[in-house]
Formats: structure tokens, sequence, C-alpha cells
């Protein structure tokens, strides 16, 4: 079978007044029906990588180099028409304000069919009712009623609900979600991260969720990739992850989550702030915050030790024992 | 001269029996306009009847979904908001009588959230710091100002003249840290202060909090939704819905038991860290509703599975569990003479 996504030495880079390399070298397979997390914080390059997985990066100033298939598609060459049917019927995205995301003018009954007519051809009907068929599968309450309503007239959990049933209408074999639940309230949250957890079942179709928090990726993965300073420096199933972090980076955010920590003890916090990336990192970019950083790391970009098949982490470290602990 | 040599709060005057901050009755209603007139349609109940103490040395978390009004709480304290109704005492004197609202604001400082938007973006961060300062009289004020920024971790050699675009997220709201705390405040009122920063950074800014509040003997009020943040914090957690005060207790007591079937669906609804136990079921259906028409008798009951005719009908007291008197909820199933058929039993599983 196919892989779904395949992408290989990924590079990206800003252009501008500064020169910004916001991706470098990422590399990411997924098989049919995977979900993965995208973990890191702002500034990690994981919202680039969704972006440059549907083409939205502005042509003109930005470089990309490196291959990205998807369903055997090599992606970046799609152009015009091609281009158009990828997006939305074979890859399509939620975002993180469904308020931005949603067209204020035009009620989600009628954005939802738009996006059904042009995909699959058929009549306003016809796609009207797919419309109404998707809100009911968001298990929007009444959803008749709620077809005719403007974005305006919905929650915000509500909204996201039909950012959903909008990115499912064409049944997408890939979606891409980039912090769909940051903006809601943490009841809302768990509704719509369970939501899309038995969508993704039942549409048999991949996922790559964007987050900052890992106790939202743990809820909705099955696979992590940790991401810092434009590099995956961490990749493995969720239960890898949590149980057994092998990069410092990845066992500082883990502690930083304060799941398990006493009231008032002092927390392990990681020192200092991520890197500009004014330039292309030539060296370890953890290695001025890490905790147990050698002389080695600077020394040059750390090689991927692979403990087992489809894990990786990238640093000098993983291969022997830490020493901190 | 050490920088807690020149912090010049004002004096205690009560004696640490005495709460520093208590208020009663608050409420804060804003008015819903439109029409051509601009006449008031409807009314945002965003803060109704809330009551609570904060005592000397003291951390209170603040807990709720957004539109509960945690934040509108936040701003009646330091009187960005003026209130309908109740009062507001700081150390035994309540404001509008024997305080003013700028001796008040000489007391209780307040961190925002988004460390840009309250930042002026024509101000160095020295002026910023300053301003306060400046304004109530105190002395050297720009002195102050450098040592302050040294104490929450910014060199005021390198920061001083520079502008707030010109700092990150975690070293903006250093900023508004020393900006609070350079008019001496004894209490803080932190709303969201560390929410918008990434996790490796609000491990930093939470470790500096505890540094200050034992150095300068600060008193926070914390407003937060990350129920992990605001337990590692606090001392005592109140939960708020729809504009009230539905249960406050000590952190310990709360995280052991909570009483309010809202505060146990808020707890339910962190994600579980546990890649073997992941959550089966939201603990709550829809989003809150709209505090313009809050519901009747009590405001959860349209989301509580345990709701009966007696909830609909009547506002739940605030009052102290039978075997933990500092453990407060307001719910008809811990009150034995509510009428509610399952009463007295506490809340069913």
């Amino acid at each position: 079978m196919t892989k779904l996504l395949e992408m290989k030495n990924l590079n990206v880079r800003f252009k501008g007044k500064r020169t910004v390399h916001a991706i470098n070298d990422v590399s990411l397979s997924m098989e049919q029906g995977e979900t993965l997390a995208l973990l890191g914080e702002s500034g990690s390059g994981k919202s680039v990588t969704l972006k440059t997985l549907l083409g939205l990066l502005p042509p003109k100033r930005s470089e990309i180099d490196g291959s990205i298939h998807v369903n055997g598609t090599d992606i970046m060459s799609l152009r015009g028409k091609a281009l158009q049917r990828y997006r939305g019927g074979e890859v399509s995205m939620v975002f993180q304000e469904p308020a931005l995301a949603l067209d204020p003018v035009y009620t989600v009954g009628h954005q939802i069919a738009e996006s059904v007519m042009r995909h699959k051809g058929v009549n306003k009907a016809e796609a009207m009712s797919t419309a109404l068929d998707m809100l009911d599968r968001v298990r929007i309450p009444s959803a008749n009623r709620r077809l005719h309503n403007y974005p305006h007239e919905l929650s915000g959990g509500m909204r996201q609900r039909v950012m959903i049933a909008l990115a499912l209408a064409c049944r997408p074999r890939l979606l891409l979600a980039d912090e769909p639940t940051t903006a809601l309230d943490a009841t809302v949250q768990i509704q719509i991260l369970l939501l899309l957890r038995e969508l993704q079942k039942e549409f048999g179709m991949g996922v790559i969720f964007v987050t900052h928090d890992i106790g939202v990726a743990v809820e909705i993965s099955e696979r992590i990739a940790v991401m810092y300073a434009g590099q995956v420096v961490e990749e493995g199933t969720t239960h890898e992850i949590i149980r057994d972090a092998r990069h410092p980076y990845t066992q500082g955010l883990l502690a930083a989550n304060l799941h398990d920590v006493a009231r008032g003890e002092r927390l392990n916090a990681i020192p200092g702030a991520p890197p500009a990336l004014e330039v292309r990192p030539d060296s370890c970019p953890f290695a001025p915050r890490c905790p147990v950083a050698m002389p080695e790391c600077a020394a040059g970009l750390p090689p991927l030790h692979l403990p087992s098949d489809r894990r990786r982490v990238a640093c000098l470290r993983a291969a022997q024992p830490l020493a901190a602990e | 001269m050490s920088v807690t040599d020149t912090y010049q709060p004002l004096p205690d005057t009560g004696g640490p029996a005495q709460p520093l901050i208590r208020v009663s009755g608050l409420q804060k209603y804003f008015p819903v306009r439109g029409g051509i007139l601009g006449r008031t349609q409807a009314k945002v109940q965003a803060v109704d009847g809330v009551s609570f103490e904060v005592k000397k040395g003291e951390t209170l978390g603040i807990v709720g979904e957004s539109g509960c009004g945690k934040s509108t709480t936040a701003k009646l304290l330091i009187g960005l908001v003026e209130k309908d109704k109740g009062e507001i005492v700081f150390d035994g004197h309540a404001l509008g009588e024997r305080l003013s609202l700028k001796d008040l604001r000489r007391g209780v400082q307040m961190v925002f959230q988004d460390s840009y938007a309250t930042l002026n973006p024509r101000l160095t961060i020295l002026d910023s710091v300053a301003f306060g300062a400046k304004v109530q009289g105190l002395d050297n004020p720009e002195d102050l100002a450098r040592k302050m920024m040294d104490r929450v971790g910014l060199d005021p050699d390198r920061f001083a003249h520079r502008y707030p675009h010109e700092l990150s997220g975690g070293q903006r709201q250093r900023v508004n840290i020393a900006r609070a705390l350079a008019m001496s405040p004894r209490l803080v009122v932190l709303d969201e202060a560390v929410s918008a920063l990434d996790k490796s950074v609000e491990a930093q800014v939470l470790n500096l909090l505890n540094d200050l509040r034992e150095e300068f003997g600060l008193t926070y009020v914390f407003i937060s939704h990350d129920l992990n943040v605001v337990r590692y914090i606090s001392d005592r957690i109140l939960v708020m819905y729809l504009g009230e005060v539905v249960e406050v207790a000590p952190v310990e007591s709360i995280w052991h038991e909570q009483a309010h079937p809202y505060t146990r669906s808020l707890f339910s609804a962190m994600p579980s860290m546990d890649p073997d136990n992941r959550t089966k079921e939201p603990p709550l259906a829809g989003d809150p509703p709209n505090p313009i028409n809050p519901p009747s008798g009590c405001r959860f009951h349209t989301r509580c599975r345990f709701a009966s005719a007696v909830c609909r009908e009547a506002v739940p007291k605030l009052s102290g569990l039978a075997r933990n008197g500092d453990h407060m909820v307001a719910c008809h199933l811990h009150d034995a003479e509510s009428g509610h058929p399952k009463a007295g039993q506490g809340v069913p599983e």
C-alpha cells in the first residue's frame, strides 16, 4: 500500500528583511489512517510544515526544497486545477480560529455545499444534503436549523464543529489540524478531541495534529513528532514519547506540563529561549539550553539515533544513559 | 541597597488575622446596547453576587471557562471596571470610604495576559516600568525601576532603552511583572499571566513568581484556565460559573474531592496524560450558556446530570461542607434541607 505521506528532507526558508530558516531538513512518513501529533513551541515550524503540505506558503517569499508525496502524488509539482483538486479534496485543514476561517457573509450550509459542489461536481440540492449529513456527523444539535445559520450565530465550539464538517465533507485521505482546540474552553476542547478521534476511525483518514500541549497530543494521536527550531528532534509512538522520552528537550517539555509536580516545588524550567533561526543551525540547536550538553554537541548536527523501528532521537546523549538522572 | 530595601509597600494595618482583601456581594452587569437609539436591550450578568476573601500571604487561584466572570472580577478588584454593587475592603479599609482608588492601586497591581497590548509601544521599557511609581510620587522611580528589572531577570543596561516590540513574549511578561512590582503592591492580580507563554517559558515565569512572593511577602490572586498551573501556585482555588462562585476550597481538598458537579466536570476535562487510559467520554456536552440570560435557579442546572426540580427554581447558597467547613460549595446536593431528592448525599458517582 502506498504511504499516506512521505516527506523527505524538507527545507523552508523565508526571505525578506531578514531570512528565517523555518524548516530544516524535516522528514516524516505516515501510513494510511495514522494520527500523528506535531508537538512544539511557537516558532518550532509545526504550522509551516502544515502550510507547506497544502501549498499555502507565499510563493515569492519562500524557498522550499525537498520532496513531499501524498498518496504517491508529488505535491510540489502540482499547479492550477490539479492543486485545487488536491486542496480540500485529498487533503484539508482545520484552523485554530474558526471565526476567522469561516466566511461571515455566507451561511455555514452554503460554505460546506460550495466545497462539495466544487470537488464532487454535484448540484446544489445534493450538496446541501451532504452538508446536512456532515453537520449531523459532527454532532451539531438540530442540524437542519443550523444549516441556515451564519458563523456569528454559533458558539466557538459549534463553529469548530462546522470547520471540521467543512474539512471532512469531501472525505480527504489526510486531515491537517492546526491547534484546532487551543482557542476553546477545556470542557469544549475535550468534546472536539473525542469527536475528531471518532471521525478519524469512522472515515479511516490520516490526521496530522499540530499542538503545543502534550496532554492534547496524548488524547488524539498514536504517534508524536517533537519539533524544535525547525527540526524533528524526537519521534515515536505516543507511549514511547510519554513513558520513555530520550531527548532532553522532550523531557523538559514533559516536566513543564506540571502534571505531577508538587505545589510550590521549584520547577525544572528549560533556561533561555529558542534560537532565532536567522542562520541555518549547523550544530544541535538545543545545546545552548540543554542541561546535559557536552562540548561535542556544538561541533555539528547530532546524528539520528534509531532505537527501534520508526523511532528516532536527534541527540548525542540518546545512545548513552543520561548523566542527569 | 538591595531591591528588598527599596520596596515601600503600604503599611500593614490589621495584623495577620485580617484578610488582605475581602469582597462581598460584588456585582457587575454590562449593558448591551442596540437599535437606532442605542438603548440598553439586555444586560450581560458578568459578575453576580461574588464574595470571597484573600488572606495575607495567600495565593487564591480562580478558575472557570470563558465568560464566567473571572477577568471582570480581576478588573473590579483594582477598580478598572466600576462595580454596580458590593463592597471591596482592602486591609480593613473599604474602597470609596477610607480608601481612594489611587491608594487601592498602590496596594493592588495587575499583570494581564497579553503582554504586548498592555505595554505602551512608544515608551521604553524603563519608562513603562517607572511610570506608575512616578505617578504615585515614590522616591527615585527610575532607580527603583532598574532594580526591579534586574530582579525579574532583565539586565537593565541591556533592556532599559528598548521598546516592547524588540522583546520576546517571556521578556515582555517579565517587564509587566516588574512594572506591577515597581509600585510596591501588597496584592498582585495575575490574569492569565502565563497562559500566552510557551510551556518552557511558563515554567521560568512561575519560578520567578514563587521567588518574588517569598521575597516581598506578596499575596496573589491568580486567574487561569489551566488547572495544573493553578494547583501548582495556589493555596486555595475558587471556581466560577456564569458570574457566580460555585466552589471554593483549599487546593488539597478540592483536588481530592470536587464537591460541585461543575468542578468535577472541569477537572475531568483535563487531558489525561496517560496514553493507556485516554478520556473516553466528554464530561459535559455543549458550550456554557450565554451570560445575557443565565438559567434560573442554579445556573449550572442546564448542563448538570443531577439536576432536579429544585435546581431550576432555587439558587443554592455557598456554604461549608459538613466535614470540612473550609471547603465551600453552592449545590443543592450538599444541603440536606434543599428538597433535592438526593440531597445530603454529596455528588453521586
